[in-house]
């Protein structure tokens, strides 16, 4: 056997220890990003039909959206990202996946905690702090799973062939040891019978959602795309030192971001905000060119398959960033505070930037991992499409209607009812784009349900199989030699 | 950046500088707040709650209303308007110093926002026979020294201005100190209803408040707010018997339902007065302005 060949058969190792943990967190993942685009959707239609809830205390508006978009990072984002996390590290270090039965129980207990969480925030028992509706118990087993699989991910990446470390390496580990940190921070001053008093929570809140939503999504989506463009352009990163140049800077300037120019804090807080803000349009632009260079002159043409994913999430990623410093401006946030232009920003970071990303990172991973193709591969193409639509509808009327409901709150002069009305116009679009987001999410969960299943039934298949094959002779006669010499004194 | 420990100690310098900064220190410094006392007065802000407005609180937050409401006043500025409100003995001297200032206030008034402000209001308030004008702070304080000076008497109103306050959503902004007792605090990002800072201020009437959740399109025309009938029961009358002291007191194009009424579960009242507590109307240190008497 030459060397790449056993390359090759060494690849498919390491590929197949990752099966049964990342069907579990992709799995589940799924179905979180369908349900929550389905409560999205009933949410939003909340707006064009005030009355339609009105005897249902479980599906007010205040519980469907604070539901839908914990599903959607909780639920889809966060156990996606796990799994593109162990894969990359098993590859990466070049070696197969170490315990990986810990990560799929791990991914069990996560859904379940999500599970919890769900019909916690439903029933009226959210905790009432942005991101951090789901109750205690649902925290701590969301706590305990992360740590679970991040035990997994490093020992796997302490196998490493190669002691030096790729750039994706250095976003990944931060990510794993972001999340515990903002996480427990966030519940323990937050969440806890012995509450930290006034406007302390509130702060806090907003330095956990800023870490979250931007600084966590923005480490692993944008390592992932450091790690597939190069793959698929078939060309290396670069360079490698701009990439060291984003990790610092993003790092160091993105967690000081998130608190609005208008909170009723002490000024230090929103200016130190402001200008952190302000400078991340260092990292921004360091990331655009690092993309552009990757990617352009590279000879692949992307027909909507994963480099199409890769390269709309991460101008999406870009345009979101650019929002985030356009409402830590004082002078528009005095326009943008309060309207639909924040949610806007959320929602293209979430499903324009990192869903895509990771979506197009799943669907390049699965078929390695499982060993045959998609069951449905033009169902990439279209999902493609569904998505960039739905995010352009969704993400671009929230964020227009934001701007014109800004400016009517903005002056005294209008009534308060014209900023609302003017701002339905839009969410119309939006709730439109929703509804071609939630197609898309189907045709994804519709490619990983029909593999597992795929899977399964080649499982059953093969066990059946060994048990109706007839023992080997060599075994046979070892256990007849067995039970001769039990027999003999 | 070559293994492990380097990633490691990356993350402890960033994130936990970010930590220090936004986690510690606000916990030091507004999570050790105190009730602070109300300016010129004796009074200490805020109060803690009665018991229904603070379980009210958290039928606020089981219901998400914090999804589409704030409770934050934003202001854009302070101005100062200046009274005089005696000309002395010595009035002659006084009334030359104060019309010089008042025309060069209006000459003044062309050049920026706040001097426009200061022109419009000072002509109208100039009909009830005071000598009114509105400036910034400094100036004030100069132009009440001028006219102390000669021997006349001046009073500083300070008002806070800006688009919420002009919508009668609050007399001042929000500050720290307003959401002491709150747990959660919820201040809200988006307004896709009207402020609620000051709702028990700007609506005191229970009634109307539970009306409108019951049906706030019986009050406000158009509005996008859903129903909160779940938090109502539905009562039919019997002859004979004395109706409900809760029953909803409907206006009188509502079509309600006939033959019944509808009185407010514990939780809607809880609701209300939650709502109706909510008042930040105290002048404070870092939120000054001076009291308007009702005008006779």
């Amino acid at each position: 056997m030459n060397s790449a060949e056993n390359n090759l058969v060494c690849t498919a190792k390491i590929d197949a220890s990752c099966r049964v943990p990342l069907l579990a967190l992709f799995g589940g993942s799924a179905l979180w990003l369908v349900i929550g685009l389905v409560l999205a959707l009933l949410a939003s239609l909340t707006f064009h039909a005030p009355k339609m809830f009105a005897q249902c205390p479980y599906a007010t508006y205040g519980h469907l959206a604070p539901a839908a978009n914990d599903l959607l990072v909780y639920g889809f984002a966060i156990p996606a990202a796990l799994g593109v996390v162990l894969w990359i590290f098993a590859r990466l270090s070049r070696a197969e996946l170490v315990m990986p039965l810990v990560p799929a129980v791990a991914a069990n207990l996560w859904h379940l905690g999500v599970f919890i969480g769900l019909a916690t925030i439903l029933c009226g028992g959210s905790s009432g702090f942005t991101w951090l509706e789901f109750p205690r118990a649902s925290a701590m087993l969301l706590g305990v799973s992360f740590v679970l699989i991040a035990i997994s991910a490093i020992a796997t990446f302490g196998q490493r062939k190669e002691r030096v470390l790729y750039p994706s390496h250095w976003f990944l580990l931060a990510a794993l040891l972001w999340f515990p940190w903002i996480y427990s921070t966030a519940n323990l001053f937050l969440v806890t019978t012995w509450p930290v008093r006034g406007m302390a929570q509130a702060v806090i809140n907003w330095w956990f959602a800023n870490n979250l939503v931007f600084v966590w999504l923005a480490l692993v989506g944008v390592s992932v795309a450091f790690y597939f463009l190069p793959k698929i352009a078939g060309r290396p990163l670069q360079s490698r030192l701009y990439a060291l140049f984003v990790f610092w800077t993003l790092i160091l300037f993105g967690t000081w971001a998130g608190i609005p120019q208008g909170a009723p804090v002490p000024a230090w807080l929103p200016t130190t905000s402001a200008f952190a803000s302000l400078l991340l349009i260092i990292p921004f632009v360091a990331i655009a060119v690092i993309v552009i260079k990757t990617v352009c002159g590279a000879d692949v043409i992307c027909k909507g398959g994963p480099f199409c994913y890769l390269k709309f999430g991460m101008a999406a990623f870009i345009l979101s960033g650019l929002m985030l410093i356009a409402e830590a401006c004082p002078q528009y946030s005095r326009v943008l505070e309060f309207t639909w232009f924040g949610a806007a920003q959320t929602q293209l970071q979430i499903l324009g930037f990192f869903a895509i990303v990771i979506c197009g990172a799943i669907y390049e991973i699965l078929p390695r991992v499982m060993g045959f193709g998609l069951p449905f591969p033009k169902f990439v193409r279209l999902q493609h499409w569904l998505f960039m639509l739905g995010i352009v509808l969704w993400a671009g009327s929230l964020a227009v209607g934001g701007v014109e409901q800004g400016m009517k709150l903005a002056n005294p002069q209008t009534a308060f009812a014209d900023s609302t009305s003017i701002a339905l116009i839009f969410l119309r679009a939006g709730t439109t784009g929703l509804f071609v987001l939630l197609l898309g999410s189907l045709l994804f969960a519709a490619n990983i349900f029909v593999m597992t299943i795929k899977w399964k039934l080649a499982l059953f298949k093969s066990v059946i199989a060994y048990i109706k094959s007839p023992l080997e002779t060599s075994s046979v006669t070892a256990s007849l030699r067995r039970d001769q010499g039990e027999v003999k004194p | 950046m070559k293994n492990g420990f380097a990633v490691f100690s990356a993350v402890l310098v960033a994130l936990g500088a970010s930590w220090l900064g936004f986690v510690v220190a606000p916990i030091m410094q507004l999570g050790t707040a105190k009730q602070v006392t109300v300016l010129n007065s004796s009074d200490t802000y805020p109060l803690q709650r009665t018991g229904n407005a603070t379980r009210g609180l958290q039928v606020y937050r089981a219901n998400g209303c914090a999804a589409c409401h704030t409770e934050q006043v934003r202001q854009d500025n302070v101005i100062c308007n200046v009274f005089v409100t005696s000309l002395g003995k010595n009035s002659n001297a006084v009334w030359k110093i104060t019309s010089d200032i008042f025309s060069k206030n209006q000459k003044l008034a062309g050049q920026s926002a706040l001097r426009k402000l200061v022109f419009d209001l000072s002509r109208q308030m100039d009909e009830f026979g005071s000598h009114v004008w509105e400036v910034s702070k400094n100036d004030a304080d100069a132009d009440a020294d001028k006219i102390t000076a000669a021997g006349g008497k001046v009073e500083i109103h300070i008002v806070p201005i800006g688009a919420d306050i002009s919508r009668g959503w609050g007399i001042r902004q929000s500050v720290a100190a307003d959401y002491l007792y709150d747990y959660p605090v919820q201040l809200g990002s988006l307004r896709a209803g009207p402020d609620l800072s000051n709702i028990g201020a700007r609506d005191p009437d229970l009634n109307w408040q539970l009306v409108h959740l019951y049906a706030p399109q019986a009050l406000v025309k158009g509005s996008a707010m859903p129903p909160f009938r779940f938090l109502f029961e539905i009562r039919k009358i019997n002859t004979g018997d004395a109706p409900s002291p809760d029953a909803l007191q409907f206006p009188k194009d509502f079509a309600s339902p006939a033959g019944c009424e509808v009185v407010p579960k514990p939780e809607a009242k809880q609701l209300a007065s939650y709502l109706l507590s909510l008042r930040q109307d105290a002048p404070l240190y870092e939120a000054p302005f001076t009291p308007v008497m009702a005008k006779p």
